[in-house]
């Protein structure tokens, strides 16, 4: 009897438990890859994690040191079949070869809904959007083409304002040399070289010449006297760079802007991350200019989730959950603010956010100052081949027309 | 009877059982993998393997792409000193510890204590000496010496001569140590004879010992070549291929374009031009080993 009873309790037991747990839905549980492991950009990743837990989800958080190891992880474990719910890429093509290969959910109905077509900048609009499906959310917008001053740097060499042009730029920099100091905090890598290039393209080539490199590829452009001035103006900040530039890496060149060892960096505002933790005030120990010129351009670099296909309807649901609450007003501002970039829509309280960002965000509103990064417009393959040849041209001297006919070499299919 | 044929059976099996997992390894992993890349290397794969055929069209792009040709150009500079570099100080280092010198064994530490080290390691230390603003030219300017300047590293021209000075420092070691047990093994009897005959002992290791010491250095010789064709981390610790792309290396120009570049086609062309590289040089030398063996 006795027996009896206590198996009878058991199995009221287990049915009440399984009634419980069909009134309340397991959270959808998310498994994230991403690439955001520094120490601020950690801090930005928990408040998306924090977000979408507040939206009944699950975030299971798996972070992979550098951009290319975790894409590649994220690749192979989409082509192995255990692919995660979502996984971060760069606002670039670089995802379009899962696409083509059909390995994405598109998440339209949360783009319709959310209304993305209204407020997303048409540079992001264009690379998320593919033959008319929507295959990721956006995470933010980065700018790589920051010019920073340290106003240490430029008190010691007499210099009273920031820059407003490329010649008082140049001038800037000759009396920071004649000061002594290092007038241009360069860290010599491929990629920074490059940054450094497309930031005299966007101010000295102005955004035809831009869209006509970057995204036609045209060889007539690259041929043209206008593209000519950009590649010797890129040359002429060489001048400019102290001898232990080659290899160094962007923070310790932020570093040298930071104690005042240095006048002037060309940097993207992940920088902030540094002067952040120096305890750094925008405006106060170090200035920011976007660019030069009421009609600067704004380079839109950025972070996007795209969803590695899946049918089980509940990775679907988690999916479309972390695509509405990353692309939330409230949240953007929380992430972005701890990472440095700024909110993929301007149409969120930015009272709280520093003055770059808020300059930034300004200029965002003008759709005809905004631009895509390089790799919005090329393959990766066509941006590495470009980054080589601007890296040997601002190592090596070597004449601007060979210069000229490498870039169409390395741009052509 | 029976019980012992099938005793002897197992036992002729055992040693193959035994081989199957490397065997397989070897078959799966590299031929496999070997032939996979080759026939990658013939199709138009970017990020994932295709099976459109595209003929040679790739090894025509890398070959007309001047990076590939550069870091071919410098793995033959870095591949040459680094091997000569590693063999003659390696061998001098063996002969001065065989010289029987006090305080042999703290010695022979200190010159293997570089092989302990990983190249990433090594990269990142010899990147420290050698920056010109922080390193052994600043302290050397600084303690008065101001004329002083070595800053290869940042020279187009000349900072691969310091990818070779940075993995002969770590690679050095290790070839004393093979050297070292090689020297041990030579009987005393012949340095007894050669010293009664008057033979100066210079003579006695050129034309003595090392003709004795040819499988050492032939065992030598096949590690620093794997290390020369493998050599990667060094170059992205200490320059990341810079200044531009005047370091780079065949093997780092492969991994950019199988991750960073997505183009899965043209880094495997890469990587079959590197595997014939080194066929075309052990083949020679495999061929050379069978025949002596065939001739004893």
């Amino acid at each position: 009897m006795k027996r009896q009873a206590l198996l009878a309790a058991t199995f009221l037991l287990a049915a009440a438990t399984a009634a419980q747990a069909q009134t309340q839905p397991a959270p959808l549980k998310a498994e994230v890859i991403h690439w955001w492991t520094s120490g601020g950009e950690s801090a930005a990743v928990k408040t998306l994690a924090d977000a979408y837990r507040a939206a009944g989800g699950e975030w299971q958080d798996t972070p992979i040191a550098l951009g290319e190891q975790a894409r590649s992880v994220a690749i192979n474990r989409i082509v192995g079949g255990k692919a995660p719910t979502a996984a971060q890429f760069n606002t670039t093509k670089q995802f379009y070869d899962i696409v083509d290969q059909g390995l994405l959910n598109n998440i339209d109905d949360v783009a319709l809904k959310g209304g993305w077509d209204k407020f997303l900048p048409e540079v992001i609009l264009n690379v998320i959007r593919v033959k008319g499906h929507y295959y990721a959310a956006p995470v933010n917008i980065h700018m790589p083409t920051w010019i920073w001053t340290s106003k240490a740097a430029f008190a010691k060499a007499g210099i009273k304002s920031d820059p407003k042009s490329f010649d008082e730029l140049f001038a800037a920099l000759d009396k920071l040399k004649a000061a002594g100091l290092v007038p241009l905090a360069h860290g010599g890598q491929g990629w920074q070289d490059n940054t450094v290039f497309s930031a005299v393209l966007a101010n000295v080539g102005g955004r035809d010449l831009y869209l006509k490199v970057y995204k036609d590829r045209d060889p007539a452009a690259i041929k043209s006297e206008a593209f000519k001035k950009v590649l010797l103006t890129f040359k002429r900040l060489h001048n400019y760079v102290d001898k232990g530039s080659p290899g160094r890496n962007w923070n310790d060149a932020t570093a040298m802007i930071i104690n005042g060892r240095a006048g002037v960096q060309i940097m993207g505002d992940w920088a902030k991350g540094e002067f952040n933790l120096a305890g750094k005030v925008a405006g106060k120990d170090y200035g920011c200019i976007a660019g030069f010129g009421p009609k600067s351009l704004y380079v839109i670099q950025g972070d996007v989730m795209v969803f590695p296909r899946s049918s089980d309807p509940n990775t679907v649901k988690a999916q479309k959950l972390l695509a509405s609450v990353i692309t939330n007003p409230v949240t953007q501002v929380a992430f972005n603010m701890k990472k440095g970039s700024v909110p993929i829509r301007t149409d969120v309280d930015a009272s709280k956010m520093d003055l770059c960002a808020q300059t930034g965000l300004a200029i965002l509103k003008d759709k005809s100052r905004q631009i895509g990064n390089g790799e919005a417009y090329m393959t990766p393959d066509q941006n590495g081949a470009l980054q080589d040849v601007i890296s040997n041209y601002w190592n090596r001297d070597i004449p601007v027309e060979k210069v000229q006919k490498e870039i169409i070499n390395a741009l052509q299919d | 009877m029976r019980g012992s044929l099938l005793r002897r059976q197992i036992r002729r099996i055992t040693p193959w059982t035994a081989l199957l997992p490397l065997a397989l390894t070897v078959l799966v992993g590299y031929l496999g993998g070997a032939l996979w890349s080759l026939f990658i290397s013939t199709t138009n794969s970017r990020t994932f393997p295709s099976t459109e055929f595209v003929g040679l069209d790739q090894y025509e792009r890398l070959f007309d792409n001047e990076r590939w040709l550069l870091s071919l150009h410098n793995l033959a500079i870095y591949g040459v000193l680094f091997i000569v570099a590693c063999m003659v100080i390696g061998f001098l280092l063996a002969v001065f510890i065989d010289q029987k010198v006090r305080g042999e064994g703290l010695l022979r530490v200190a010159f293997l204590y570089p092989y302990a080290m990983s190249f990433v390691a090594t990269g990142l230390v010899w990147q420290w000496v050698l920056n010109p603003d922080s390193g052994l030219q600043n302290a050397l300017q600084q303690m008065g010496w101001t004329s002083f300047t070595f800053d290869w590293i940042i020279d187009q021209d000349k900072v691969i001569y310091t990818v070779v000075i940075a993995s002969v420092w770590q690679g050095a070691g290790l070839v004393m140590a093979l050297m070292l047990a090689g020297l041990r093994g030579i009987d005393e009897e012949i340095w007894k004879a050669a010293r009664l005959d008057g033979v100066p002992p210079w003579r006695v290791y050129v034309s003595i010992v090392l003709p004795m010491l040819s499988a050492t250095l032939a065992t030598v010789f096949v590690l620093l070549s794997t290390a020369v064709v493998k050599a990667f981390d060094v170059v992205i610790a200490m320059t990341q291929g810079g200044p531009g792309t005047a370091s780079d290396l065949p093997a780092k120009f492969i991994m950019d374009h199988l991750f960073g570049r997505a183009n899965l086609g043209l880094a495997s062309s890469g990587a079959m031009v590197l595997l014939m590289t080194v066929l075309i040089i052990v083949a020679p030398l495999l061929y050379v080993r069978s025949r002596r063996k065939e001739a004893r």
